[in-house]
């Protein structure tokens, strides 16, 4: 082990412990850079952001990546602004600055209201939001939030740019779109919804949801003109739900429509009884939380 | 042969240098190379909070980030709070309302508890107790833990001093 000294020069590290496998560390400057790297190592790398998820992988090594490209070096990927009618996210935007933006929380309630129980609030201060959307773990809150929101991915490579739907984005378990030499560098999610809540069930803090149920709507004049509802922890990945979404489009908020919309979140589900809860459980609780929040949106007093 | 990086990182306000491998993660950089043994390894998992060092000022959790990511960044661990002769607000708080416990969780509960109350230096026990989720107390003994934070933030409003007892965090 290196000799401890009060400062100056420290000799190599021997006999510490290395829990994650060798790999080979890049540190792009910038963007350009990173996108040259990633066509040059393509499915040997992986980029690194917040790390709160991919580090704990290497670390148990059911990831092993030959190359890793932290792209936490390269400056201005940290914002969180409206621009062009979409609300963008840089990759570097941790999910501490989205807790605390007004600016979120002015264009998509919804959101202000998911990332707290995202993570714990040590990790939300370097957990990032693309970087959830990347690691597709099928119980990740974001892309939930992201498919009420009808958000979208860009994707950064030497050949440019391509933007990808979050319906396309996720292709399943702990698997996305991206092409082997693309980045992620942003979370783009268009216009405002007045009124959003994402309720979830968790064991304890920064636990993965035992249900999880997302509703984003606009409404504009009495008329639902947005509504965006999805599940997260009971179906085999993230679930949007367009049969409820479809039940109060387009109409007012009333007892009719907001049953119908829960009912229908409900039979879309298809949780698994574990030792969290049962399915029938689980799937109630879709239901409650569905009727809870449009009830809520509609200023109708919960019975 | 294993690859080396060659880092620079400032620990509690000293320059380190060293030449590690990238796969080492920070908590392990703190504790065996600098030798600095005040920053807990608990669960191994992001879960635990026991490994909370301030990363430019902000919590992180040291065993979910890699040594040559601190380079060129500055890291302040517990051994940077107070000193023996003058503890910080928040270590005395711990002392005075038996906050420590079993200490196994309470290096990251200060370093967590310190840069809060830079932010908010007159939490509510809500407040407190929110902050402080993301570390975990294995005797479960939270109650005094939530009254040192509390103390210190008296302590912080009478005298003047930051949480860190130093100057305050940037």
């Amino acid at each position: 082990m290196a000799a401890p000294n009060r400062s100056g020069t420290l000799t190599a590290a021997k006999e510490v412990r290395l829990y994650p496998s060798r790999f080979h560390y890049e540190a792009p400057r910038t963007i350009d850079e990173a996108c040259q790297m990633m066509a040059y190592y393509r499915d040997d790398a992986k980029v690194l952001s917040g790390g709160m998820s991919l580090i704990p992988l290497m670390k148990l090594r059911f990831a092993s990546p030959g190359t890793i490209v932290d792209i936490n070096n390269i400056e201005g990927l940290d914002y969180i602004e409206e621009a062009g009618g979409y609300l963008r996210i840089g990759a570097l935007a941790r999910n501490r600055a989205i807790v605390r933006s007004d600016l979120v929380r002015s264009r998509h309630p919804l959101m202000s209201s998911a990332c707290p129980t995202i993570s714990d609030p040590v990790v939300r201060n370097r957990g990032t939001l693309v970087g959830n959307c990347c690691h597709s773990d099928p119980q990740g809150d974001w892309v939930s939030v992201m498919m009420c929101l009808g958000g979208e991915i860009v994707a950064r490579s030497v050949d440019g740019e391509r933007v990808i739907p979050i319906e396309q984005f996720t292709t399943g378990p702990f698997s996305n779109s991206l092409q082997s030499h693309e980045i992620a560098v942003e979370a783009r999610i268009p216009g405002s919804t007045n009124y959003g809540e994402y309720h979830k069930i968790e064991r304890k803090v920064g636990d993965f949801a035992t249900v999880a149920v997302g509703v984003a709507l606009n409404i504009a004049g009495g008329s639902v003109s947005h509504c965006g509802i999805a599940l997260t922890g009971v179906a085999p990945s993230n679930l949007k739900c367009y049969d409820a979404e479809r039940a109060v489009m387009g109409g007012t908020l009333n007892e009719g429509t907001i049953e119908a919309a829960a009912r229908a979140a409900s039979a879309a589900a298809s949780p698994r009884s574990d030792h969290r809860g049962s399915e029938e459980y689980k799937r109630t609780m879709v239901e409650v939380f569905v009727r809870r929040s449009l009830r809520a949106a509609a200023g109708i007093r919960a019975a | 042969m294993p690859e080396f990086r060659n880092v620079v990182v400032t620990v509690n306000e000293e320059p380190r240098e060293a030449e590690i491998e990238p796969r080492l993660l920070l908590v392990h950089f703190l504790r065996e190379v600098c030798g600095l043994t005040g920053t807990h390894f608990g669960c191994d998992t992001t879960s635990c909070g026991c490994c909370t060092v301030l990363f430019d000022g902000v919590p992180v959790k040291s065993c979910t980030v890699l040594g040559v990511q601190a380079d060129g960044h500055e890291i302040i661990t517990v051994e940077g709070l107070g000193s023996p002769s003058e503890l910080s607000p928040v270590q005395e708080g711990f002392h005075e309302e038996h906050g420590l416990q079993c200490g196994f969780c309470t290096p990251g509960m200060m370093m967590t508890a310190t840069a809060f109350l830079d932010e908010n230096p007159n939490p509510t026990e809500e407040e407190i107790r929110w902050a402080l989720s993301g570390n975990n107390c294995r005797c479960t003994g939270y109650v005094n833990i939530v009254k040192a934070v509390k103390w210190a933030a008296k302590k912080m409003a009478t005298s003047g001093v930051s949480a860190r007892g130093a100057a305050p965090i940037r």
